[in-house]
């Protein structure tokens, strides 16, 4: 999965696409999975920097992150033309 | 490098006109303690979901209550609405603080007299009280409230039948400007009901009409309308004086006083709109003090409030079963609890906080119950941080009406616990058991057995 | 004489096509020749235009909604206090004034003045209980009736007849000429903004306005009244004319005898053809054409500021006719960044 190319991410969790307009707001851990993404790691690299960096388990990150994907997907934030 | 906390990722649509987050923490603020109890420790020890009562509360609200009445009205007396929460170790702080009972069915009647009250303060109202409930009520020399004409002539009839003379009220209904107006029960104000069942009853000289009732609804935010009912029972009061030379001893004006909840559809919290007692009192004392009584014939006024006095007392303790995704994108949550325990969810916006420290980020949640039921809805619309798998949340104000009214339905109910002022936790009613339902079921032979024919599925 | 420098917190920042008060009531503040004013705006959502209006704003902070309750608006504002030392505070909307009404003794001990009604006075003019203050205050009402459900829709027709109108408890208004009309603005406007709905006699007339500030005391400090000669399709003023009306003045200056109004206020009447007026609605704030009276020579917001700070006022005692206004809209260009640092930080 791929974030598109234009998506604007703030430090301040704002994330915009300037494509459509939309505008959202994520917490520092949905920031930093989707600055994982913007540089093209996988969803298996991003699993393991998550476990590497917070204070969790491999379950858990692979629900949510699952969970976090399918929202980017929802809000229409992937690149579908790979 | 230490790790850092973990928190569940989270992106959410700006949009306008949705409740920004600056400032409402306090929304979600998380509640670990009740009474300086740990939220987890409670749950470790009783199970989860749990019901938990404050004594500190419940004696507090209650003195606050009689403060508010006795400082405006000579002569006070509450009697504990049982239908709210008859827990017998409830009810007996009430009786402890020097309330009587107020009861609605013979079961409540009983449980009143097992809990040692005498029947000249138990109050007996309601539609629904059987030949034997009459009797026994008569014998105990219990108030009887008249709620329509075939029980006052099947009163009469006992009366002579058992030839004693026993005491009664007349319920009555009224408009005081209040929609909806309970015109069920008892007898009408307006279309000179009531002055008929006065007649009957004073004239027919078998009972004894000490008192004159009314509980003009349930939930009320307008004290207006409580001092328009206590103008129109004194009203009654003089008139019966005038008429008959006869001193009616109490007005009792039912209860209805609505609690800090926040019902369904409301705007603002109710926290914020709900009137406080001591409003209720002034409007209350001040319509009696002024309706024309003189001093000696200033009746007792009795209040059977109910929600008021315990709802706020009252706590469910839950644990998150899973988070999902809805096909829209919406965040829904399952907890342990549902409508099967929590009744009073199907009418209030029940406040939930989480039990346990969250950073400020928030989603709109959906939060539902266990059952397989689709109404099982706790709150469809709620902000909540990202709650795990086992995270506990405190539901408040819920001491009213759910003790009662809960459900054996899909799952069993849970224990009931009070935190007594001496800062322990008591269990005032066990966590149900298969054997507790199973045992009033009765298996007639010819259903005892059945084989069920097997390796259908390979 | 050097102008005093003061902090003043203003909500109601959405001056979009039907505008709350708050920009209007910020041009009067900084038409002051008394004061030097900073703007606080407190602002509820993130495209309220007034939040980038920085010749206006100096600042603005987002606030909870109403609904979150009083304990949330009080820690924000505690904290907004910290940073900016607000002197008085004036809230633009209806739906937020009963908070604030609540919490203006808390506010008074944090330092920050206000100048609302009283609770009562705030509850005796509610749309429901119309009928009640008409009476008491010697003023006419058209008869009105609260309902909780459409049930109580069919028994309307015998007791209003049509057309007849539906209000919202806070907002909205629709004119229905049929049950079913008044069933779907029911479902409307309850969904909006919830139970009770007022129905209301229809008044055929024009309608005729007036802003006006009270001191509290039944004195009426200041007052123009003013006719809508244009407007939009939301039946919102386009254009206004300051109207030379001495009845509607007597109106306004008896019921302040009355009902000791304290701070700023719009009445709306219907003036029938025998010239009988009609009270239809009192809100308890100034109103968003507010700045008219600016413009015939009274300045109701800087003469509440007064108040609010323990001021003696005297009462204006003329105003100019033949003032109008004519509104007009204006695409502000802002920075997405400023749009970013409102929504993330919540203060801009």
């Amino acid at each position: 999965m791929k974030l598109l190319k234009n998506i604007a991410l703030s430090d301040t969790g704002f994330v915009f696409n300037p494509g459509n307009g939309d505008s959202f707001s994520v917490n520092p851990i949905g920031l930093s999975i989707l600055k994982d993404l913007q540089e093209g790691k996988s969803e298996d690299a991003i699993r393991n920097r998550v476990i590497e960096d917070y204070q969790t388990d491999k379950e858990t990150i692979e629900k949510d992150l699952y969970d976090f994907l399918k929202m980017i997907e929802q809000f229409n934030l992937t690149d579908y033309h790979e | 490098m230490k790790k850092q906390i973990y928190e569940r990722p989270l992106i959410q649509r700006i949009n306008t006109g949705m409740m920004n987050k600056f400032g409402t923490k306090t929304e979600y603020a998380p509640v670990s303690h009740i009474d300086g109890l740990a939220v987890k420790d409670l749950i470790k020890e009783y199970g989860s979901p749990l019901f938990v009562l404050s004594e500190e509360t419940i004696r507090n609200t209650y003195r606050e209550a009689v403060r508010a009445f006795k400082t405006r009205y000579p002569k006070v007396q509450f009697a504990w609405s049982y239908k709210t929460n008859y827990i017998n170790a409830v009810c007996n702080i009430f009786h402890q603080e020097g309330s009587w009972a107020e009861v609605v069915s013979g079961f409540e009647y009983q449980k009143a007299i097992n809990n040692g009250v005498p029947g000249p303060k138990i109050i007996f109202n309601g539609p629904d009280k059987s030949d034997d409930d009459l009797r026994l009520a008569i014998t105990n020399n219990s108030p009887i409230h008249i709620d329509h004409l075939d029980e006052l002539y099947r009163l009469t009839e006992l009366a002579e039948e058992m030839n004693k003379r026993p005491n009664v009220a007349i319920r009555v209904n009224m408009d005081t400007g209040i929609y909806p107006m309970w015109d069920r029960f008892g007898f009408n104000y307006e279309n000179g009901q009531a002055w008929d069942a006065i007649n009957k009853i004073i004239l027919g000289n078998r009972l004894e009409l000490i008192g004159v009732h009314c509980h003009i609804g349930t939930f009320m935010l307008s004290p207006q309308a409580y001092a328009t009912a206590a103008y129109k029972l004194s009203d009654l009061a003089l008139g019966i004086k005038k008429k008959f030379g006869k001193t009616i001893q109490y007005i009792d004006m039912g209860g209805g006083f609505a609690s800090k909840n926040t019902l369904k559809g409301s705007f603002l919290p109710g926290a914020d709109t709900t009137p406080t007692i001591d409003q209720f009192a002034e409007s209350i004392t001040t319509a009696l003090l002024n309706a024309g009584f003189t001093e000696s014939d200033l009746p007792l006024l009795i209040l059977e409030t109910g929600r008021a006095l315990i709802d706020e007392a009252g706590y469910l303790l839950g644990s998150v079963l899973a988070n999902k995704r809805l096909s829209d994108g919406r965040r829904a949550t399952i907890m342990d609890f549902g409508v099967n325990i929590l009744f009073t969810s199907f009418w209030y916006d029940h406040k939930i906080s989480p039990a346990q420290e969250f950073s400020s980020y928030t989603e709109d949640t959906v939060m539902y119950g266990p059952l397989c039921m689709n109404i099982d809805v706790v709150r469809s619309h709620i902000t909540l941080p990202p709650l795990r798998k086992e995270d506990h949340v405190v539901v408040h104000t819920v001491g009213a009406y759910n003790m009662t009214q809960w459900m054996q339905f899909i799952a069993m109910r849970p224990a009931v616990v009070i935190i007594g002022t001496d800062g322990k936790s008591h269990l005032i009613r066990n966590k149900e058991t298969i054997e507790n339902i199973e045992s009033s079921e009765v298996m007639p032979d010819f259903l005892r057995k059945h084989e069920l024919a097997s390796d259908i599925l390979k | 004489m050097s102008k005093r420098k003061i902090t003043i917190a203003v909500s109601g920042l959405n001056n979009i096509d039907s505008p709350g008060p708050g920009i209007p009531v910020i041009r009067a503040l900084k038409d002051s020749e008394l004061f030097e004013i900073r703007i606080i705006g407190l602002s509820y959502d993130t495209m309220e235009p007034g939040i980038y209006m920085h010749d206006l704003v100096d600042k603005t902070y987002q606030i909870p909604l109403p609904s979150a309750g009083q304990q949330s608006l009080i820690t924000r504002l505690t904290y907004i206090h910290q940073q900016e030392k607000i002197d008085v505070l004036i809230p633009n909307f209806d739906a937020e004034l009963f908070n604030f009404i609540k919490l203006q003794d808390t506010l008074k001990k944090m330092g920050i003045d206000t100048f609302l009604p009283a609770l009562e006075q705030f509850e005796e003019r509610q749309k429901w209980a119309l009928n009640t203050f008409g009476e008491k205050y010697g003023i006419k009402v058209p008869k009105s009736k609260q309902i909780n459900s459409t049930a109580e829709i069919h028994a309307l027709t015998h007791e209003f007849g049509y057309p007849l109108v539906v209000k919202g408890k806070f907002y909205d208004a629709t004119v229905a000429y049929s049950p079913d009309q008044a069933m779907a603005a029911f479902n409307k406007i309850s969904s909006k903004w919830g139970l009770p709905i007022i129905i209301q006699q229809f008044t055929p007339g024009i309608e005729v306005n007036l802003t006006g500030i009270g001191d509290g005391k039944g004195n009426l400090i200041g007052a123009v009244p003013m006719r809508k000669t244009y407007i939009t399709d939301k039946g919102k003023a386009w254009a206004g004319i300051a109207l030379e009306d001495e009845t509607l003045m007597n109106i306004a200056r008896n019921m302040l005898k009355g009902n000791k109004w304290r701070g700023g206020f719009e009445l709306e009447m219907i003036k029938t053809d025998k010239r009988e007026y009609y009270l239809i609605e009192i809100n308890p704030r100034f109103p968003a054409w507010v700045y008219l009276a600016v413009g015939a020579g009274q300045n109701h917001p800087e003469a509440l500021v007064r108040l609010a700070l323990g001021e003696d006022v005297k009462p204006y005692e003329s105003y100019e006719t033949g003032k109008m206004f004519i509104r007009y809209s204006y695409d502000k260009i802002v920075d997405l960044k400023e749009f970013e640092i409102i929504s993330t930080l919540g203060e801009l």
